[in-house]
């Protein structure tokens, strides 16, 4: 910002002190760029809440996770004892603990419900491709990041689960065994694994992380944000260029939408800290409280909850197809179905962004992917079964028929009307 | 042109700049003809040597793309199996003097940190798995990687009635468990004696073939291995190797 040199302009006291900050940072320009003059849709509702609130989580992640490395061992022998250590004897270790795990599994409540508003109201759609893209490159950094931190207490399931997600690019053809070897340092799972997932885990995946979270909001506020209508309130300006349904992003939304949102979340995960913390084995399983054996298998092995979609899916590939071997097939199918969602700003060909002015098969076909996530998302957690099998089947056919046949439906299905303004 | 030239015109001429590059090699003062006679084709509209530009261009993406490479084998290479890993690898040895008939030994202390599997094999399973079974994905061990040469047999071991495998799925590495009990099971009513992975589902019978329609692709590894003694096996070694 140029210097102001108007003569009535304080130079002492608060505003002076504001003053000399912003003649040598843009402070107000940020300030008003990003929140004071951010024009957002006035029509903002439920579903815009799990933006901030992501953000939220990851600030509990980061402080958490800060306070548990003082005192966890990344070490085969000392892994596991420590997070005991950090459970009975650090000064409200547990807490900070609790707080952590249910963060991880928090984010991905927020940031799934935060994705599926994306998909309903075709906030992928264009000018905001890019900033659904950087989405996508979040979610997929912060499974990685979830998986990483699921292997440091260093229990059986813990190893096991890292052993079959290891294992997974061993069905790479050709080079795969190889790389597994590389990935793991070792024959199978040892401390150099753990050692070298505790370092992405802290350092390496929480920078992308902040990086990629930086990207996307500036890469929103370039374009605007999207609201349920899917209607462009850029395109209706006033005599000063600003939006006739914009309404300043502070104080409306910070105060008026976000903050007790923030506050009414904080009590429900507080709630879920203090109460149930291991949420019956969902959040932190039953099996992990038993130190890592490379010799025993749990029983039965099952992801995290917010994994068991995309779990679901790899082990519903038994078939060889078209001279692929079934376990290729898998990992193709989970990584497919983790990556498809990126793509959604060119399947989509409707002449409509929202769900609620697009046609009934689109309508039908949101519904059965739903359905399709949340039912594979519980066969994930059971023990394999023909039938299970079967059903995985058929949610994954269900699952990547959303996406595939997007092109197809959004184009021959009749929309409705929509309106020039925001409605409310 | 001189070396002091093109470090000169790499300051002079950034993007922005409008500077002549042809002006500033004669300041260098480092006459030659080419330098001296600009040429008119090579200097566009604005004045940039668009050649000289294209070859620093080029000529620093080559050396730094190389530089980029070599800096990259260190942290490449680090995430290898280190020299400590490696040695932890050694061969391991077993006792089997008290492995009984029908039953198995392990998983055992692990060979490269991977549950190993001892069987010891009745004369009627011995029989059973010599018998042609159409239900096996690779009766025959036709897979050489999954087994060294002297285990490409019926029983997929040197000795028929002790079988040594790694125990580790061949699907995504769990560890399958052992059910050596010809009786029904919960997950095959008509079953034989064998490994059943409780991950994912995956059959394998008493030499540790895998059953096809099931999601591991490969019979079970047979590592390398050698008798001692009829008694004592070692671990990691082929037959010869001692």
């Amino acid at each position: 910002m140029a210097e102001n040199n108007s003569p009535n302009r304080p130079d002492k006291g608060l505003m002076g002190m504001l003053n000399w900050f912003d003649d040598r940072f843009p402070l107000m320009e940020t300030w008003n760029y990003h929140m004071a003059r951010y024009w957002a849709p006035k029509n903002f509702n439920f579903w815009y809440y799990f933006g901030v609130l992501s953000m939220v989580v990851l600030v509990i992640q980061l402080l958490t996770g800060l306070w548990l490395t003082m005192s966890y061992v990344p070490s085969g022998a000392g892994a596991f004892a420590s997070v005991e250590y950090i459970m009975r004897d650090v000064e409200y270790g547990w807490l900070l603990r609790y707080l952590h795990s249910t963060g991880a599994s928090a984010f991905f409540v927020v940031v799934y419900l935060h994705m599926f508003r994306g998909m309903m109201y075709g906030s992928y759609r264009k000018p905001r491709e890019l900033l659904w893209l950087v989405g996508m490159a979040i979610f997929i950094a912060l499974m990685a990041e979830g998986f990483f931190g699921y292997l440091l207490p260093w229990g059986n399931m813990s190893f096991w689960a890292a052993q079959v997600i290891i294992s997974l690019v061993g069905a790479i053809p050709v080079i795969g065994p190889d790389l597994m070897e590389w990935v793991r340092g070792d024959f199978l799972i040892s401390e150099i694994t753990l050692n070298r997932f505790f370092a992405l885990h802290v350092i390496a995946l929480p920078l992308v992380l902040i990086i990629l979270v930086f990207v996307h909001i500036i890469a929103l506020h370039h374009v605007g944000s999207n609201n349920p209508d899917g209607v462009e309130i850029k395109k209706n300006k006033d005599a000063n260029g600003i939006p006739l349904d914009g309404i300043p992003f502070h104080p409306y939304y910070t105060i008026g939408h976000d903050l007790p949102a923030i506050v009414l979340f904080l009590i429900l995960f507080c709630l879920v800290v203090f109460f149930a913390p291991e949420m019956g084995g969902y959040f932190i399983e039953k099996p992990n409280f038993e130190p890592a054996n490379p010799l025993k298998t749990p029983e039965h092995i099952v992801p995290v909850w917010y994994y068991t979609p995309f779990y679901a899916m790899l082990r519903a590939a038994t078939y060889p197809l078209f001279g692929i071997p079934a376990k290729f097939w898998g990992f193709l199918v989970m990584a497919g179905a983790i990556a498809v969602p990126a793509v959604l700003p060119w399947l989509d060909r409707s002449p409509v962004k929202s769900i609620r002015y697009k046609g009934m098969i689109s309508k039908v076909m949101l519904g059965l992917f739903l359905i399709s996530f949340f039912v594979l998302g519980y066969l994930g957690t059971i023990p394999p079964s023909p039938f299970a099998t079967l059903m995985a089947q058929v949610g994954t056919a269900v699952y990547f028929a959303y996406f595939v046949l997007m092109p197809w439906y959004t184009r021959v299905e009749k929309t409705k009307p929509v309106p020039d303004r925001v409605t409310t | 042109m001189t070396g002091l030239a093109v470090v000169k015109s790499l300051f002079s001429t950034g993007w922005s700049t409008r500077a002549v590059s042809s002006s500033d090699s004669v300041a260098g003062g480092a006459p030659s003809g080419a330098d001296t006679e600009p040429q008119p084709n090579s200097i566009d509209k604005s004045g940039f040597n668009k050649q000289r530009r294209y070859f620093l261009i080029g000529a620093s993406a080559a050396v730094g793309g190389v530089g980029v490479v070599g800096a990259a084998v260190p942290f490449v290479a680090s995430w290898s199996p280190s020299a400590k890993a490696r040695a932890a690898g050694a061969p391991i040895t077993i006792d089997i003097s008290k492995l009984r008939p029908g039953e198995m030994l392990g998983p055992t202390p692990a060979w490269r940190g991977q549950p190993i599997f001892v069987l010891n094999r009745q004369a009627e399973t011995i029989e059973q798995l010599e018998e042609p079974n159409s239900e096996l994905a690779d009766p025959d061990s036709s897979n050489t990687d999954m087994q060294p040469e002297y285990a490409q047999n019926p029983w997929r071991s040197q000795r028929p009635e002790i079988g040594v495998y790694i125990g580790l799925c061949t699907h995504l590495g769990c560890s399958p468990k052992f059910y050596g009990e010809v009786k029904p099971e919960p997950f095959a009513a008509d079953w034989q004696g064998g490994f059943f992975c409780p991950c994912h589902g995956s059959r394998f019978d008493m030499a540790g073939r895998v059953v096809s329609g099931v999601p591991a692709p490969d019979n079970l590894p047979v590592p390398p291995y050698r008798f001692v003694s009829d008694t004592v096996l070692v671990i990691g070694e082929d037959e010869g190797t001692a």
